[in-house]
């Protein structure tokens, strides 16, 4: 184990999965030279050289595209871009190519890459730089879909996702780039298995889901209503929602009788909309109170910081809801 | 051929105004005056076995077309059906030129091209009628059709959503330091997409083998080529990005394999992608579904009097390679090898339902967590359950899913009525809900 950043952690996944395969590459908007917006990519031009790290023009649609082609061809591609916002602008072959060649081809062709960005508000980038919309992606059969939230994960999700035959949706967080955590070193010990949901806290009063970011937030939350609630919750980060763990959740629900999940997200269609859903089919005999979910505001992010805060979900729009989910007892 | 004509034609154009936006509108010109074909350069008759073989092909596809427009008048293919008659020698001159290991990929007119690469055509008909023996085992359609072994990297139903795979794949032959090129088909719509400009730029930029081949016929959709790009010489489109382009006649198989030979050569071994403008007339509606009341029917006649079936026979009868006899011999063959093709596809059975998920995703083995949830029955499944579920509730409900294609139960799905019982249908929209793109 060694301590790093997430970003560290990240990079380090990047430089053993490079140097483990030679069809291995990356590329990117300001990936080489400038080394990554967020510095992910930091010294990998230097090591790899040109061919492996590339620098792309900014034209979104064609750079997943074009790893779409390469990956038909034989080729483990991971396309950076910069950040979630301008992966729109890829939707076309995100989702008509990446996630359908394997299935409108019947199956005579895989696509093995890896498309990582970064989303998240917090740093007053405005209505077109703060979006979370892991939901979106969720939404696509034929994509799988990484939400890591602590260093160790970044680092094992993403060599899992390079060494997977399926396109991977990789969800990075801009507030979790800074974030230190132990991180198991050298390479083939260290990747993991998509499905695995990670309990972060144990507890048997209610069960909160915290996806990316909001996993933090909910285990910020549950310590507070340990502290001042006597609430004991059970912290549960899916860290990948496809495929996902649904059985460890609703195991946990089927415990704690309660359920709470907390996204960055827009409520509509979002993350938790559908957990809830999945929820109250699997475990409905078990919920004593309507699943609960706090989200981002639905609105775009404002540019303003206290109207940006405001409209983020925080550990005390947790606790609320868990308590109001306590109510009638 | 063709740079120079091709600018030749461009200045005139430019002279006469007839490029740009004071062109008159394409019902004020005679069929002659709409994009006037270039003869191209005169070139020599290749021997008989290769006459003969661009003959077979181009029949082929003509009459596979033809009959797969009659199997979807007798509502035994679905969907969208999008034809290719009138093309036939820019499919068949493009593939000649490619080597074995060249990548294709192409649009959702793409059946000829997969036909032209040698894809058996009993399973490119067994998917337009959506069977479990169609190159696509019946998740693809009429517009998705893929040969792995054949490097057919397959159609596309989103125009210009090829342009930024076919990237790829030259990327990934530079990567591999192989000598394979990449043709990337498209049509004249596709000229005015995003990604088009990416495409080439990102081509050019990393030196890699492509050549794209812009398959002009003219219209996207019911649209006239002069009615939606300001510049209507497409083999200049390529100039900005660094790809420098050239036109051929698209109705002279000849021309159009002697300049993707040229463009091949050029990509492969200059590492210069190229831009080929093929210009050409599709005979038939855009799809079944298309009334063709954006252009006249003389415009059409006039168009079908350069038939490249026709015209290459006419020549190869002239200059005696071969003989009528010979090319009612070929178009025989041709014809029986489609009706083969029908036989086949109609008696290849329709996908089993359990099917639905498959090639969805790749599994490695022990598998956790859900990959698909099923929320078709009243429990929540994971859909990969559909196979080896006892859920009678799911399997009873697939089945009821499936009776609404109005092919029986799963016995009769197996086993299906001569099409030419069938009944006939309009052309048009199958239905209220049907579009006509």
């Amino acid at each position: 184990m060694a301590e790093m950043r997430y970003r560290e952690a990240l990079n380090q996944a990047l430089r053993e999965e490079l140097e483990a395969d030679e069809n291995v590459f990356i590329m990117g908007e300001d990936i080489g030279v400038f080394q990554g917006a967020f510095k992910v990519t930091d010294g990998l031009l230097e090591d790899f050289g040109e061919k492996r790290v590339r620098d792309t023009p900014i034209s979104e649609n064609t750079i997943v595209g074009a790893g779409v082609g390469a990956a038909m061809a034989g080729l483990r591609p991971i396309v950076e871009i910069m950040t979630i916002n301008f992966s729109l602008l890829a939707l076309d072959q995100i989702i008509n190519a990446a996630a359908s060649v394997r299935y409108m081809f019947g199956g005579q062709v895989g696509v093995p890459m890896v498309i990582r960005m970064p989303q998240g508000g917090g740093h007053q980038l405005g209505p077109t730089h703060s979006h979370c919309f892991e939901a979106i992606y969720l939404h696509i059969p034929g994509l799988l879909v990484a939400v890591p939230t602590t260093a160790a994960d970044a680092k094992g999700l993403l060599k899992a996702a390079v060494r997977d035959e399926n396109p991977v949706i990789f969800i990075e967080h801009e507030g979790l780039y800074g974030k230190k955590g132990d991180v198991p070193e050298n390479g083939d010990a260290s990747p993991m298995r998509f499905g695995e949901a990670a309990i972060r806290r144990e507890g048997d009063d209610v069960t909160i889901v915290g996806i990316s970011r909001q996993a933090l937030t909910a285990a910020e939350a549950a310590e507070t209503l340990a502290d001042e609630h006597e609430i004991e919750a059970e912290v549960i980060d899916p860290r990948t929602l496809r495929p996902l763990d649904l059985d460890t959740i609703v195991e946990s629900v089927k415990k704690t009788n309660r359920a709470v999940i907390v996204e960055e997200g827009w409520p509509h269609g979002g993350v938790g909309a559908n957990l809830a859903a999945l929820i109250q089919e699997q475990a409905f005999d078990h919920l004593d109170a309507p699943v609960g979910r706090v989200t981002g505001a639905d609105t775009p992010m404002p540019y303003s910081k206290p109207l940006e805060q405001a409209a983020m979900p925080h550990p005390e729009h947790v606790v609320k809801t868990v308590l109001s989910t306590f109510r009638d007892l | 051929m063709a740079e120079a004509k091709a600018e030749e034609q461009q200045q005139q154009g430019e002279a006469d105004g007839s490029d740009g936006a004071s062109a008159p509108a394409e019902e004020d010109r005679s069929p002659e005056e709409r994009l006037p074909v270039d003869p191209g350069e005169h070139h020599e008759l290749p021997d008989r076995e290769h006459c003969e073989e661009i003959l077979r092909k181009m029949l082929l596809i003509r009459r596979f077309e033809e009959r797969a427009g009659e199997m979807y008048t007798k509502a035994q293919i679905g969907g969208f059906l999008h034809l290719a008659i009138g093309e036939e020698a820019a499919i068949v001159g493009a593939t000649l030129a490619m080597r074995e290991s060249d990548y294709l990929i192409s649009t959702y007119r793409e059946h000829g091209q997969a036909l032209a690469r040698g894809t058996d055509p009993k399973r490119v008909m067994a998917e337009l009628f959506g069977r479990q023996d169609g190159v696509s085992k019946g998740h693809g359609g009429s517009m998705h059709l893929f040969d792995i072994e054949k490097r057919f990297m397959g159609g596309y139903g989103i125009v210009g959503g090829n342009l930024p795979l076919a990237v790829g794949l030259g990327l990934a032959a530079d990567y591999q330091e192989t000598d394979d090129a990449v043709v990337c088909m498209l049509g004249d719509g596709a000229i005015n997409q995003g990604n088009f400009g990416e495409s080439l730029n990102l081509a050019a930029l990393w030196r890699l083998p492509v050549v794209f081949l812009v398959i002009n016929n003219q219209f996207g959709m019911g649209t006239a080529i002069e009615r939606a790009s300001a510049i209507t010489d497409l083999s200049k489109r390529g100039d900005g990005f660094g790809v420098p382009g050239a036109r051929c006649n698209g109705m002279d198989v000849l021309d159009v394999k002697d300049e993707l030979e040229n463009a091949l050569r050029k990509a492969r071994e200059d590492r210069q992608p190229q831009i080929v403008e093929a210009v050409t007339y599709r005979f038939r509606g855009h799809s079944m579904a298309d009334p063709e009341e954006y252009r006249s029917k003389e415009e059409v006649e006039e168009w079908q009097r350069r038939d490249p079936i026709t015209t290459f026979g006419d020549r190869v009868k002239h200059e005696e390679v071969v003989s009528q006899d010979d090319i009612d011999g070929f178009d025989e063959d041709a014809k029986s090898t489609v009706e083969e093709a029908v036989e086949f596809a109609t008696n290849s059975p329709f996908p089993e339902l359990d099917a639905l998920y498959d090639d969805l995703y790749s599994y490695s083995g022990e598998e956790p967590g859900w990959y698909v949830v099923d929320e078709r029955a009243p429990e929540t499944h994971k859909g990969e359950e559909l196979k080896t579920s006892s859920s009678d509730a799911m399997r009873e409900l697939a089945e009821a899913g499936a009776a609404y294609a109005k092919v029986g139960d799963a016995e009769e799905r197996r086993k299906r009525p001569d099409p030419e019982e069938g009944e006939e249908q309009s052309s048009g929209p199958r239905d209220e809900e049907g579009g006509a793109h």
